[in-house]
């Protein structure tokens, strides 16, 4: 009795999932994947996307390593604040954190005046794409990257620095390698996240086709002007996407657990 | 010629000790907690301490008093660590030459280096092997070989043969001995198995509750 109920329950969650999921494959006309493709907002909202997660994704990169790794070995006063910081992205709601940055960096914000001074103006940009982007995205990175080099046994470390290494060839030779499944499901992870960001790039950097109209907003704006299919076409290149990533991150969490 | 005069603080009592070691095996004895790692973690430079000095064949590595430190990466002190700490993603090979990778050895003198190194500890046939598929006494050999193919201006052993079975420890004991006999700078081998106090009954240091006190 118990069983069957408890059968039925996951039967339905995992139902409630697929189903509309698969369902969108059902729309799909193969005339329409065609014209959709040929539309030039589509191919503007392909490129954009592609162009602004890798660079939100080699920012994280770049300035995520470092904290992830400081965050997982240094002791210093404030680190659990700094840890609950870090998250704080993940649980913030994207809208939000697109108001934030845009009464931050935006034109009348606190340091628009700054940029503005420079001659640069960061909302409504393709910039403002990519700062949205590393915003909610580089947590998801920093999070697994700390949890890698948390777990890499120190006295391997140690061992790279009596034999001759200095530390930065320890991290490059002993640390990273070690951490590489976590870093790489991190970075997938995050960019993935990126890829499917609306709520702060649409608050923060608007909606323009060419410059800040991602394939989300595009899936968005298609479905608004009663573009049904080039919408559906979209969307299912979207979550074409995300399974690539499913798979790649359960395959290198196998990999690491081995 | 290695002399030290350190004072490191641990959790419950302040490690304090001095001593000197000339060539050859000294062993560090004690009861499990005194403090005998951290007197080889001091000495490697992994940890600096609060007051002291240590200095190796007249060379300061450490002077709390002056603020010198030597990092662990210029002291040329090799480790053989309790569960031997052998790099897990590089082979054998890759292991025994990871020191001279580290010197910025040429890859065909390293390459020639390795393989007499792994033929001289008898696991040529191993080169290629992973770490992980080795037995406990195999993996001693790697990480003997590894840590004196730097030629290290000393060698710490902390409590290598703990990890073995009974079985084995017998053995590999015979055979670590034998390596040892043949190293010519100082060396720190801890250690609370009684065989080895029989087969080095040399000088040895003792530590208790972070004192040390040298034994003739």
């Amino acid at each position: 009795m118990i069983r069957t109920a408890v059968t039925l329950a996951a039967a339905l969650l995992v139902a409630f999932i697929v189903v509309p999921l698969a369902g969108l494959f059902f729309h799909l006309q193969p005339g329409d994947i065609i014209a959709a493709l040929r539309t030039q907002a589509a191919q503007d909202a392909l490129r954009l996307s592609i162009i602004t997660t890798f660079c939100s994704l080699a920012i994280t990169l770049l300035l995520g390593t470092p904290l992830a790794y400081v965050l997982a070995r240094a002791t210093f006063p404030g680190r659990y604040l700094v840890d609950a910081v870090v998250d704080l992205p993940i649980v913030v709601p994207p809208a939000v954190a697109g108001l934030a940055l845009l009464l931050a960096f935006g034109r009348n914000g606190t340091f628009g005046p700054l940029f503005g001074a420079l001659g640069i103006s960061l909302s409504f940009s393709t910039i403002a794409v990519i700062m949205a982007q590393t915003f909610v995205a580089s947590p998801f990175y920093v999070r697994a990257a700390r949890a890698g080099f948390a777990g890499v046994d120190r006295t391997l470390e140690a061992a790279s620095a009596t034999l001759g290494m200095g530390p930065l060839r320890t991290f490059a030779y002993i640390t990273v390698p070690l951490a590489a499944p976590a870093l790489i499901g991190g970075a997938v992870l995050s960019w993935a996240r990126a890829l499917g960001e609306f709520g702060a790039t649409i608050m923060f950097a608007g909606n323009l086709q060419g410059v800040s109209q991602t394939l989300p907003l595009a899936v968005y704006l298609n479905l608004e002007s009663g573009n049904l299919p080039v919408a559906v076409v979209l969307s299912v290149i979207l979550i074409l996407f995300s399974l690539i990533v499913v798979v790649t991150v359960h395959a290198t969490a196998q990999r690491g657990s081995r | 010629m290695l002399r030290f005069d350190l004072r490191y603080q641990l959790r419950e009592f302040p490690f304090v000790g001095a001593g000197e070691a000339g060539a050859g095996v000294t062993i560090v004895e004690g009861p499990s907690g005194a403090g005998k790692t951290t007197l080889l973690r001091l000495i490697a430079g992994l940890i600096r301490p609060e007051e002291g000095s240590i200095t190796l064949n007249g060379r300061t590595l450490t002077d709390a008093a002056t603020g010198t430190f030597v990092p662990p990466d210029r002291r040329n002190i090799a480790i053989l660590f309790q569960e031997y700490a052998l790099f897990p993603h590089f082979d054998v090979a890759g292991n025994v030459g990871y020191g001279l990778r580290a010197r910025n050895m040429p890859r065909a003198e390293r390459d020639a280096r390795v393989a007499r190194e792994l033929e001289r500890f008898d696991i040529a046939t191993l080169a290629h092997a992973r770490v992980t598929e080795l037995s406990g006494g195999q993996r001693q050999r790697v990480a003997l070989a590894r840590a004196l193919i730097v030629e290290p201006a000393a060698l710490l052993l902390d409590e290598p043969l703990a990890a073995l079975d009974r079985g084995t420890r017998e053995r590999v004991r015979a055979e670590l001995a034998a390596a040892l006999r043949q190293v010519s700078v100082p060396t720190l081998f801890v250690s609370h198995d009684p065989a080895i106090r029989e087969l080095f009954p040399g000088p040895a240091f003792h530590i208790d509750s972070g004192q040390l006190t040298q034994l003739p």
